[in-house]
């Protein structure tokens, strides 16, 4: 938690200083509204003039005030602490993602990345703009209030005493019921969403075997089990505020009767001055309560914002296993080379790929099949760096990509994945996406979607290139997706294409057209193609067979079908005998 | 971000949102009155609190000139602590019993949402994303039942000081009562003022907290498309710009909503000041006695404090009603027609699987036709393959079978009777359907295979998973069969796909359907598959969707589906012959072979 202040610039830290200023004046302020009270009290009691008791007034309106302004002022540097921290936390955590290699975006998963990107910055936020006010000013409240009293009266002292210990064995009983519970309430409210979840997805396969009462018993049990332990929490938690205003209100009696013994006793001249205290007391005895009340609450938010935080520092002490190179310029061009390439995952034990050698030249189309495991998406994955190699090393134009400015690297290859993925804007702006090494026209464009087999969907659609693409692509279709993220590659025209098992979602007669129509648009490009189809690689100048990891063949189709027994099998269980 | 709603959106017709929550609320209306009862009884006691603090104080004043009547000021104090004692239960009773009822009321809600999911048309699920209505079984009840237990406790007790408070101050003196009042109003103006301004604010705030999350999550899950396209300088600056706005709408939003509490306490001060000094002139005038004013202090806090609180109650019924609507607005959504008076009934031992299309004609939008007018008559026992390319429409005559859909016209036959004359529930029992999109759910592979088919032995599951070639993958698990399936990934997809094939096996009927489309599978995993699938159709009358075309050959009718329309029918060779969009589509996949041959 500390470690993340250091993210507070000067300028906050001044402001932090002003805030506790002004906290203290507000403090101070708030704790001399009881002695003008006392002081009014005392007038009102020996019959004082209306003109004393009105000026007395004034001063403490004033000074309320006063106090009003400071908490405006406080509240106001609050916040911009807290969102200034918010802020520069948040933008240093997204520009840190952003520059992670896969190996960390997977070891942390992307969907915790986004909540300690949103969230976790949000409890941290919070926690600073309350704990400004509160921790702080809680704290001096309290010591104030209790030396404004501490010198007064010693049963009225012992009278608060009590109450804050008692009311303090109540919260902390309530916590303790319910703390644990609050976190199992969590995890069965998640419960019943993937449930819910399931429900959703598996909609035709749950009526198809006529499931519905399988999975409403399901979520019947589910439901029940939330609702117990929510009931459970909500009636202990109601215990809460009862009981408190309970106590409260008992302090103030107990000071009055206590008051009235005391008076009962006391000589004349101390009556009147017991009296004041005991009307004092009963309001700064509340002020004390709140205090404490205050710093429960703390408590309370403390250990969830301290969670954050540290999901927070965990990003940001995690250190990105790809560090860019300096070169820029290769010595050959549109050449990829493997030597002796083998690879693991971090953490993993066993390789994923086993000393792998071959080489592209420039304009050739260099294919990879295998089995599923086999290795062949995660040795292309290699090239643009999303992992580094355990051993051996990768050229491309003749230099290690290791020693590569990542950007120039990137700027070579036309990378598409498998899954493809938009973003939100323009058919235009998702084509024209990013970086490239030459500016990327409009005629580009319409080149790239209609090489893609775009452009019959592209302009049945109202807007043309200009359409717009919702969040994720969910107005296009899958097959539509894949073929504007091949449009996306080839619009940057690149050295290097690297098509990681992209053709497999589409129809045999869109992969051929595709293949085709890139063949004659990019003569000088060389290709590197993950498949699963033969059908889509049969033309390849190499095909790479591979399997757990291994190359098991290598050469064109007619000489593997001779002389590959995987990709016999492959090819088997694809073509039939005569085409064959 | 869905689900994330501003905290002040209104309903569209609040009248209707609230007329709502009384009709659910209504099995519940003895139980609530009698909370209402519970909190009126409190907020009585609190008020009757002050009155007895004012008689003590007034014999302690008098005390200070004479003799204190201790024995008086016991006899309060006894009262007192009884009145606070009865008080404080029954306000443990309100919660308590408000507790109940919300938790009740929403376990009730969410399970008629479940129940609704089942209720609803397959189309209805076309159209509504997931999100939204998973929103709505949490976010949105939990919404609502939350200001059901919040506001109908503090209504009745706000309402309760409010009136209670103010009838004391005036039964005591008018016009100190007016001095609190007219000092407190002038204060609220103030805050309303104020609250109206912070709204504006945190609406826009809301509205870039989600860009804010949607810009992140859309860059975080296309990371390496950000990355190899070089896009990060981009993304930063377009986040930097978002961070920047949300630091502004967040300082104004904050700040405003923060004022709220310190303005309270002043408008209570100010309160306090005004009586004090009205009442000091009173006093001295010797009008009222000084336990008044220490009565009227604790009015006038009892006074503000309900205004606050009702204001409050306003804006949690507000998003409570919107809440409402939506929910009601999926529970009130049109309903799969009812099948009590379907009379027929298929005994599926005895259908012997004859299934007829006539004159069907169906579009997913009325005005749009799909399938415009297809005949075909499928002898028991026969393979129909049905083929096209990418988003043809292949799956619609499958919703078309198994009834997901109704038809626009015509008519589907099964043993010569209609399907519309059948219950959902019989022909869903004629048919085993196994899927593309592997469905499994968490729970373990023993119960993924056996779902809810009846008294299935787990010999008989291990029978069927070792036809489908999965008792090896799963042997090999340390947990075996009663390994817990989640995103965990012990399975790969293609032997999730053999699992779903497993669980079709356990389930017997004359009919089956298979969309054999194995893109995420390896060929050899796939060729495991299409085995499995092989065994499934065996003295089956069966439709496959077929991807693969060379595996369809032997099909007695194959069905070319493209752009929705059935545009061929007829066995391979016929189609072949034809050299229609079938042959196109069929040497499309040799083309290059033949290409590479000459």
């Amino acid at each position: 938690m500390i470690k993340l202040f250091k993210n507070l610039g000067k300028k906050e830290y001044g402001y932090m200083v002003i805030a506790i200023i002004f906290i203290v004046i507000q403090v101070v302020l708030d704790l001399k509204l009881p002695d003008y009270m006392s002081e009014i009290t005392r007038l009102i009691q020996t019959e004082g003039s209306v003109q004393s008791i009105f000026t007395q007034g004034m001063y403490m309106l004033g000074c309320a005030f006063g106090s009003l302004l400071s908490s405006f002022i406080v509240g106001y540097l609050a916040t911009y602490i807290a969102s200034k921290f918010g802020q520069k936390v948040r933008d240093k955590v997204y520009t840190k993602v952003l520059d992670f290699s896969m190996a960390e975006i997977k070891e942390f998963s992307v969907a915790s990345l986004i909540t300690r990107t949103t969230n976790d910055v949000g409890q941290v936020q919070m926690l600073i703009s309350f704990g400004l006010q509160a921790l702080i000013k809680a704290p001096i409240m309290a010591v104030m209030a209790v030396i404004k009293i501490a010198g007064k009266n010693m049963q009225f002292s012992i009278l608060t005493f009590i109450t804050v210990i008692l009311l303090l064995i109540l919260i902390s009983i309530i916590i303790s019921l319910v703390m644990p519970r609050f976190k199992i309430v969590q995890k069965l409210t998640d419960n019943l969403n993937r449930i819910t979840r399931e429900n959703l997805t598996g909609i035709r396969v749950i009526r198809a075997f006529n499931a519905e009462e399988y999975q409403t018993d399901k979520f019947n049990e589910a439901n029940k089990k939330l609702t117990n332990l929510q009931l459970f929490n909500q009636r202990v938690m109601a215990i809460m505020s009862p009981f408190m205003s309970l106590l409260m209100s008992s302090l103030t009696l107990a000071i009055y009767v206590v008051g009235a013994f005391l008076i009962n006793e006391a000589n004349l001249l101390e009556k009147i001055d017991i009296f004041s205290d005991m009307v004092v007391f009963s309001s700064y005895a509340m002020q004390v309560i709140m205090s404490f009340m205050m710093l429960v609450m703390i408590f309370l938010i403390y250990p969830r914002a301290s969670v954050s935080a540290k999901r927070i520092l965990e990003v940001l002490v995690t250190d990105n296993q790809i560090k860019s190179g300096k070169v820029k310029i290769g010595k050959e061009i549109g050449t990829v080379e493997f030597k002796n390439v083998s690879f693991k995952y971090p953490d993993a034990d066993d390789y994923m790929i086993r000393n792998v050698s071959f080489k592209a030249k420039k304009g050739e189309t260099v294919a990879f099949i295998g089995g599923t495991g086999s290795g062949k998406s995660t040795l292309i994955n290699l090239i643009p760096r999303f992992y580094d190699v355990t051993e051996g090393e990768i050229l491309v134009d003749g230099v290690d990509v290791k020693k590569y400015d990542l950007e120039s690297l990137h700027q070579k290859i036309g990378y598409v994945p498998q899954k493809a993925f938009m973003f939100r804007g323009t058919i235009k702006e998702n084509v024209a996406y990013g970086k490239s090494s030459q500016p990327i026209t409009d005629e580009n464009i319409q080149n790239a979607i209609a090489v893609s087999q775009a452009s019959d969907f592209v302009s049945k659609m109202d807007d043309g290139v200009d359409s717009f693409i919702a969040r994720g692509g969910t107005n296009v279709s899958g097959g539509q997706k894949q073929r504007l993220s091949i449009a996306r590659a080839i619009a940057r025209r690149p050295e290097i294409y690297v098509f990681d098992d992209t053709f497999s979602a589409l129809d045999y007669q869109t992969d051929f057209n595709l293949r085709r129509d890139l063949k004659k648009y990019t003569k000088d490009a060389t290709t590197l193609i993950v498949a699963q189809r033969i059908g889509t690689i049969l033309e390849a100048d190499q095909i790479i067979v591979l399997e757990d990891g291994e190359v098991v063949g290598m050469g064109k189709h007619q000489e593997l079908l001779k002389n590959c027994t995987v990709y016999q099998e492959i090819a088997k269980s694809q073509l039939s005998e005569e085409e064959l | 971000m869905r689900g994330k709603r501003n905290s002040v959106e209104k309903p569209k017709d609040f009248k209707k949102a609230m007329l709502n929550f009384m009709i659910i609320l209504k099995p519940y209306r003895l139980l609530i009155i009698i909370a209402i009862i519970l909190a009126f009884i409190g907020s009585i006691f609190s008020i009757i609190g002050p009155d007895k603090i004012k008689e003590i104080t007034n014999i302690i004043t008098v005390g200070l000139r004479g003799n204190l009547n201790l024995n008086k000021i016991k006899k309060i104090a006894l009262f007192l602590i009884t009145i606070y004692l009865i008080g404080t239960i029954c306000n443990y009773l309100e919660h308590f019993i408000m507790a109940t009822i919300t938790n009740r009321f929403s376990k009730k809600l969410r399970n008629d949402i479940s129940d609704k999911i089942n209720k609803l048309p397959l189309k209805y699920f076309d159209s509504t994303p997931y999100g939204d209505i998973l929103s709505r079984v949490t976010n949105d009840v939990d919404s609502m039942s939350q200001a059901i237990h919040q506001s109908i406790g503090t209504l009745v007790n706000s309402m309760t000081l409010l009136i209670g408070s103010v009838f004391m101050m005036f039964y005591t003196n008018w016009i100190l009562a007016l001095t609190a009042i007219i000092s407190s109003l002038f204060g609220f103006l103030f805050m309303i003022i104020i609250l109206s301004k912070s709204q504006k604010y945190f609406l826009a705030f809301q509205k870039e907290l989600g860009k804010l999350n949607g810009h992140i999550e859309e860059t975080y899950t296309g990371h390496s498309v950000v990355k190899v396209y070089n896009g990060k300088d981009l993304e930063i600056e377009e986040f930097d710009r978002i961070n920047n706005n949300m630091f502004t709408s967040s300082i104004k939003a904050h700040f405003f909503s923060g004022l709220m509490n310190p303005i309270m306490s002043f408008i209570g001060n100010f309160g306090y000041v005004c009586v004090c000094v009205i009442g000091a002139y009173l006093a001295i005038k010797g009008t009222i006695s000084f336990g008044v004013i220490v009565a009227f202090i604790l009015y006038a806090r009892l006074f503000t404090q309900p205004l606050s609180q009702i204001a409050q109650v306003a804006t949690s019924l507000q998003s409570a009603g919107a809440a409402s609507e939506r929910v009601f607005e999926f529970l009130e959504t049109k309903e799969m027609p009812s099948e009590d008076s379907q009379v027929k009934y298929l005994d599926k031992s005895k259908v012997k699987g004859e299934i007829e299309f006539k004159n069907v004609k169906f579009g997913y939008n009325p005005n749009k036709l799909i399938i415009k007018d297809f005949s075909a008559k499928v002898k028991p026992g026969d393979k129909i393959a049905i083929v096209g390319p990418t988003g043809a429409g292949k799956t619609t005559l499958v919703n078309l079978l198994m009834k997901f859909y109704d038809l626009n016209d015509g008519d589907i036959l099964i043993d010569g009777v209609s399907i519309k004359e059948l219950t959902r529930e019989n022909i869903h029992d004629l048919f085993i359907m196994v899927l593309q999109d592997t469905w499994v759910f968490e729970g373990t592979i023993k119960e993924n295979v056996i779902y809810n088919t009846k008294k299935v032995s787990f010999e008989r599951v291990k029978e069927v998973t070792k036809t489908v070639g999965l008792n090896h993958v799963i042997k090999s698990l340390s947990k075996g069969y009663e390994t817990i399936l989640s995103d965990n990934e012990s399975l790969s997809a293609g032997e999730k796909q053999l699992l779903t094939i497993a669980r079709g096996m356990l389930k017997d009927a004359p009919f089956l359907i298979l969309d054999e489309a194995t893109s995420s599978v390896d060929t050899r995993t796939e060729e495991l598959v299409s085995q499995a699938m092989d065994k499934l159709t065996v003295g089956r009358t069966s439709f496959i969707i077929a991807h693969r075309l060379s595996t369809i050959k032997n099909a007695n009718l194959i069905l070319v589906l493209n752009e929705g329309n059935i545009v061929e029918q007829g066995t391979h060779e016929e189609l072949l012959k034809k050299n229609g969009f079938y042959a196109k589509l069929y040497n499309s996949q040799f083309e290059s072979i033949k290409e590479e041959n000459k």
